[in-house]
This record gives structure tokens, C-alpha cells and sequence, in this order.
């Protein structure tokens, strides 16, 4: 099964540069602006999009992203109308990359075939499931792997070389190595470490791996994207929608632009990155 | 309640942590390894004969234990029923049953070298036992408190800092004790290589809700014997309040497989179970949350909801993995008592007894008048009496101050 994550890094490979992986949170702060911006991400240079799912117990979220979701939920956002916004989103782009990402409860109280079904249906790529460790693959990773999604899994710095090979196991699509122990929105990890630890990861997999928490700068983005196969920014975008609310909370006329103006420039950054030699 | 019941209740959880469907390791990979670390950490020292031997020099000579099995003469009198009995954990150091637990983790960390303790508390009972234990055994103690539950339970915010505990009020979510312990788990993910977290009920990933059931359970194992000396055999009836459940667990888990103990849990119905409460099996659902699959308190949309008890300790949209399985299997009978009815029974265990029991403890002692009428006076009660209400007295006087006005 090729999905579109596994298109978009071979294309990659051709072109010799790394990937630039945007996060937004799904409804945030509201629907319709929500999916303008989304729409508004692979013009500004996005190549695969990460979609949060709000939840109200992000555990391992830092304040910035954990305030998005609620600024979601508060706006009328469930999982159907994240779905919603997939396929809303569909209607005029049949390339670029969604994966879900989020917390399982929602998902396990959606119902976890109709939802595999119906995120296949509505054009997810796949999903990233914070709390959901290789040792509760049977809820919801092997039925993913099944129903046609990528599975992708998050490596730590305290994941060791004795259990890479069971992160890695079920895991498609791309790696995700979350650079720091710690929240989003936390320090940014040095440039050096990161290399190693990605280095160490492809020892053990031929899965592109993607790099994320503590990127905020272009020129951070270009330092991680010369390490590995692609830079994930998450809070530097939702910090930038946030910054662009008015007192009440509610978009303005600058909401959209806000976000693809960072998006823009942090695309620039990862677009310049030299690839590492191989 | 169609499932097949096990020959033994006392055999849970399985390898893999889970109690029937519920438990299990719902956490970020970044905590995975530790959490198996710790797992074998655990097997370790209860395979070893020497911390099972200073673990009961520490609960006899510093926690006070065994703690007392009471008659209540006045009450029983006064019910008109069962002959009841209190199992005294408010006497225990720090005033609740809590220090069990927090004791054995401690004595778990100490062999796993770290020096950082993190806690989350909601009425404050955990956080003062975690903050005493810090203290004496000289490590570093930082306490997550909802900032609702610092500003109503401000004796034990006091006495922690004073015991040298940092408390970091949690401004986020709802401000109880949910979002402190997604504060502690925040916290743990950052600081995974120096700390360990105490996690202060029976829930949370597995190895959590075995070991602090572990732990808790000398309530029981003390309780069996006491009756024995008392009356020559087994209670008839068991009542403990639940919030995740730990005070309830430790007095349960010995009497499980003695079908003729009756067991009772009583949950937090707050304002009612139609408006705001904290009774996850009587209003909840399975899902995930913390760590584990439990009944839960949420929406449609797997969104967790506001709990809500006059009780800070029993303020949590959430239950033990292993009662969500116990009321599956119907072995425990789960019930719930109001704010009023725990409000009116502290009022008449201080009158009748002249001990002020805590507020979540109050919530058993609710459920008490109504179970004892209707039982025979050979009927043989013990209900836990899990913490003192001194922490609460400044609660109460403000809320019958507002009932004069």
C-alpha cells in the first residue's frame, strides 16, 4: 500500500530536500476559519500537515497547544467535524499529506472501526496517537495498518536501542522523533544531538524521520531539516494564530495570513537546509 | 455483567496491567520506558524479604500502625442495626491512609536512586504524606494541587510548604485534581531522568493501580485480623469512599474472595447525580484517560467533564481500573452519597463519636445509616474511615456560616 506520506517522501528523495511537517490544531478558533487555514498551509509551503484532534487532557501538550483546544472545543469542535474539515479540505487537494494526531479517548468512544473507516474515507493519510505505546498495538495501530493508514509513532530520547526495534515495529508512514523529554512549546534541542539520534534511529529503520518540539525559527528549522527528513512546527504556528485573535478570542481579518506568513518563512528555512550527506 | 466470573478476584492485573478490559499503559512513549523500569523495580523489592521487613519497621514506628479497629458503640446505638465498626486511618501519621502508599513508593524510589519526587493531590492528604516522607527521607518534593484545591484546603498547603514541599498551584482545565495530575505527568515527561512520580490513588499506567493497591492493602490484611481477635470471625460488610479509590481498595482486596463479606464503595454524588458529581461508575462510561481504561465522566464526544464533591479528595471524573472491573463483575456494589449527606454524617460521627472525620470519609459514613438499620445487630460493619477532618473544618464553618445568613 502506498499512501500519500509514503508519494510525498519519494518525491522528496528526487528533489533532495527534507519535508516541512505544519501543525494546526483542528477548530481553532473556530471551524470555518480553521479549514481556511488549512487550505492556506501547502501554498505557503507546507508538505505534510499534522491535525491536532482537541481533547481536554492533552498530557503531554505544553500551555500554548493545550489553550488551542480549548479555544476549540469551546468553539463546537468534535471528532465528526475534524472529519468534516478533511474532507472539506479534499475537495481541492488530493495530495498533500493528513495524519490525525491526538489523545485515543475521543477516538475510542467514536468507535474505532467507523472511525478508521471513515478517516480513510474522508482523506486522512494517518495518525499520530500520543498515548498509545507499541505495548496497546491490538486498540487501535494494527487495525490502522489494516484499514490502509500510517501508523506513526513517536521516538524520545529516552526510547534506548533495546526498544527502537518494538517502537519501530508497526510504525509507517515516517518516524517522528520528538527531540526533548518534554512538552510542546519546551526548549528547542541542539542541532548536534539531534543528528546523532536520528542517525541512531536509521540504523534501525529505512522510514524517513521527521524531527519536532522547540522548533521556532527559520533558522532552526534549517538546522534540524540537514539532520533529518523533515522539520514538524507546531507552537510557533498556534503562538502565531493566537497573537492574531482579538480580546474576545474570536479570528480576525489577519487570522489566515498570520499563520501562512510563518508557515512561509519556516518553509524557506527547511528549503534551504542542505541535505546531509548519506 | 454476561462475562464469565474468575475463580479468584485476588489474581489481577495480567502481565500487560489490565484488570478484565480495564487498565493497561495508555502513555506517551517518552514515559513508556520508565514506567517498565519502575515495573520491574517493583517485582524486585516485593520479591525481597529486606523491604518488606523495613517497610513494617517504618509503618509500625513512624506511620503508627497497625491502626485500630474501633466499636463504635454510640453509633451502632444510635443506627439500630449493625454492630459497626471503625477501622481508625485517620490515627495514622498525616492523618489519612494515604501515607501507606506514599511510604512503599518511597521506599521503591530510594532503590531506584532518584532524588526528585513529584505528586499530584487534591484534597492535599497525598501531598502532605508525600511532603512528610520527602522530609524524612531528605529528597526533593514538588506537589501539583489544583488552584480550586489550594485556595479550600488551605491547612494542608500550609503544612506541606512547611513540611520544605514546593506546591505549584494548576491554573489549567478545570483547577482540581485532574489537571494537577496532567500537571505531574507534564512535569514527569520533562524531568523523566531524576524523578519519580507518587502517584496518590489506584489509578493511572500499569504498574500503578497493583502496587498502590499493594500498599494500601495492610488496611485489609490488619482489618481480618482485628475482627478475629474481636469477634472470632470475618466482618459481614465493608464500606470505604472512592474517589480513584485507594482508601476502598486496601480495605477490599484481602476480603475479595470471602463470598460472604458483602462490599460496598461509596462515590461522590455531589449536588445529585442528574447535576454535578464526581461518581464515575454511577455516571460514567469506559474510555481512556491517566494511563488506563476506566469509568470515566465525559461527553458524547470523548470530552472529559467537570467533576464535581464538597470533597477535594473525591473530586475526580475518573475511578481505579480494578473497581471498574469489580463492579463489572459485580463483586463490590458501588454507591453514592451527596455533599449534603456527607456534610449531615460528619456532623453526626463528630456528635456521636467525637471524631471529625475528613469529608471523603464522610461519604462512607453517609451510606452507613442507610446499609446498618437494615441489617441484624450480629451483623459485623467496618467502615474505613480513610482521614481526619481537621483539614476541613474551615470548609465547613464557611458553608453552615452561609446556611445561617
Amino acid at each position: 500500500m502506498t499512501t500519500r506520506i509514503d508519494a510525498l517522501f519519494a518525491e522528496l528523495a528526487k528533489e533532495g530536500r527534507s519535508a516541512f511537517v505544519t501543525f494546526l490544531m483542528a477548530g481553532d478558533p473556530d471551524p470555518a476559519t480553521s479549514l481556511d487555514i488549512l487550505k492556506a498551509l501547502p501554498k505557503a509551503g507546507a508538505d505534510i500537515i499534522e491535525i491536532g484532534m482537541p481533547f481536554t487532557d492533552p498530557m503531554a501538550d505544553g500551555p500554548s497547544i493545550q489553550a488551542a483546544g480549548l479555544r476549540a472545543l469551546k468553539s463546537g469542535m468534535t471528532l465528526r467535524k475534524t472529519l468534516e474539515m478533511v474532507r472539506g479540505f479534499r475537495e481541492e487537494d488530493n495530495t498533500t499529506p493528513l495524519v490525525l494526531m491526538g489523545y485515543y479517548n475521543p477516538i475510542y468512544i467514536y468507535g474505532v472501526d467507523k472511525f478508521l473507516a471513515d478517516a480513510k474515507t474522508a482523506g486522512v493519510d494517518g495518525l499520530i496517537i500520543v498515548d498509545l505505546p507499541p505495548e496497546e498495538d491490538d486498540e487501535l495501530c494494527i487495525p490502522a495498518l489494516k484499514a490502509g493508514l500510517n501508523f506513526i509513532r513517536l521516538a524520545t530520547p529516552t526510547t534506548d536501542d533495546k526498544r527502537l526495534p518494538a517502537v519501530l515495529a508497526n510504525t509507517s508512514g515516517f518516524v517522528y522523533y520528538v527531540s526533548i523529554t518534554g512538552i510542546t512549546g519546551a526548549a528547542a534541542a541542539d542541532s548536534k544531538v539531534v543528528g546523532d539520534a536520528v542517525a541512531r534511529i536509521k540504523r534501525h529503520t529505512k522510514l524517513p524521520v521527521c524531527v519536532g518540539f522547540g522548533i521556532r525559527t527559520p533558522q532552526a528549522a534549517r538546522a534540524i531539516a540537514e539532520k533529518a527528513d523533515g522539520a514538524v512546527v507546531g507552537t510557533a504556528l498556534v503562538d502565531a494564530l493566537r497573537d492574531s485573535l482579538d480580546t474576545q478570542g474570536q479570528a480576525t481579518a489577519k487570522t489566515v495570513a498570520a499563520v501562512a506568513d510563518v508557515v512561509a518563512s519556516l518553509a524557506q528555512g527547511v528549503r534551504g537546509a542542505k541535505q546531509a550527506a548519506e | 455483567m454476561n462475562q464469565r466470573l474468575p475463580n479468584s478476584f485476588r489474581t489481577g492485573p495480567d502481565e500487560r496491567g489490565h484488570f478484565g478490559n480495564f487498565g493497561g499503559r495508555f502513555v506517551a512513549e517518552t514515559l513508556m520506558p520508565l514506567i517498565l523500569d519502575l515495573e520491574k523495580a517493583y517485582a524486585a523489592a516485593k520479591a525481597d524479604p529486606s523491604f518488606q521487613a523495613q517497610m513494617n519497621g517504618h509503618l509500625k514506628d513512624y506511620v503508627g500502625r497497625p491502626s485500630p479497629l474501633y466499636f463504635a458503640e454510640r453509633l451502632t446505638e444510635h443506627l439500630g442495626g449493625a454492630k459497626i465498626y471503625l477501622k481508625r486511618e485517620e490515627l495514622n501519621h498525616t492523618g489519612s491512609h494515604k501515607v501507606n502508599n506514599v511510604l512503599g513508593q518511597i521506599m521503591v524510589a530510594r532503590r531506584m536512586g532518584k532524588k526528585r519526587i513529584i505528586a499530584e493531590t487534591g484534597a492535599g492528604q497525598h501531598g502532605v504524606a508525600t511532603a512528610t516522607l520527602c522530609a524524612r527521607f531528605g529528597l526533593e518534593c514538588v506537589v501539583y494541587m489544583g488552584a480550586v484545591d489550594v485556595a479550600r484546603q488551605a491547612p494542608n498547603v500550609f503544612r506541606m510548604e512547611m513540611l520544605g514541599a514546593k506546591v505549584v498551584p494548576v491554573q489549567s482545565g478545570t483547577r482540581t485534581l485532574k489537571d494537577a495530575m496532567n500537571e505531574a505527568l507534564r512535569d514527569w515527561v520533562t524531568n523523566v531522568h531524576n524523578t519519580f512520580y507518587c502517584i496518590g490513588t489506584v489509578a493511572g499506567p500499569h504498574p500503578y493501580p497493583m502496587m498502590v493497591r499493594d500498599f494500601q492493602s495492610v488496611i485489609g490484611e490488619e482489618t481480618r485480623k482485628q475482627m478475629q481477635e474481636a469477634e472470632g470471625r470475618l466482618p459481614d460488610s465493608l464500606v470505604a469512599c472512592i474517589g480513584g479509590g485507594s482508601n476502598a481498595m486496601g480495605l477490599f482486596h484481602p476480603f475479595l474472595d470471602d463470598p460472604s463479606v458483602e462490599i460496598f464503595g461509596v462515590e461522590a454524588a455531589g449536588h445529585g447525580l442528574t447535576q454535578l458529581h464526581a461518581a464515575s461508575i454511577a455516571g460514567g462510561r469506559p474510555g481512556v484517560l491517566h494511563g488506563n481504561r476506566t469509568y470515566l465522566l465525559m461527553d458524547d464526544d470523548g470530552q472529559i467533564q467537570d467533576a464535581h464533591s464538597i470533597s477535594a479528595g473525591l473530586d475526580y471524573p475518573g475511578i481505579g481500573p480494578e473497581h471498574s472491573w469489580l463492579h463489572e463483575t459485580g463483586r463490590v456494589t458501588y454507591l453514592s452519597a451527596t455533599d449534603d449527606e456527607a456534610l449531615a454524617a460528619f456532623m453526626l460521627l463528630s456528635r456521636l463519636e467525637g471524631i471529625p472525620p475528613a469529608l471523603e470519609s464522610a461519604h462512607a459514613i453517609a451510606k452507613l445509616t442507610e446499609l446498618a438499620p437494615k441489617r441484624p445487630k450480629d451483623h459485623l460493619m467496618v467502615v474505613n474511615l480513610s482521614g481526619r477532618g481537621d483539614k476541613d473544618i474551615p470548609q465547613i464553618t464557611e458553608i453552615l456560616k452561609g446556611r445561617k445568613q
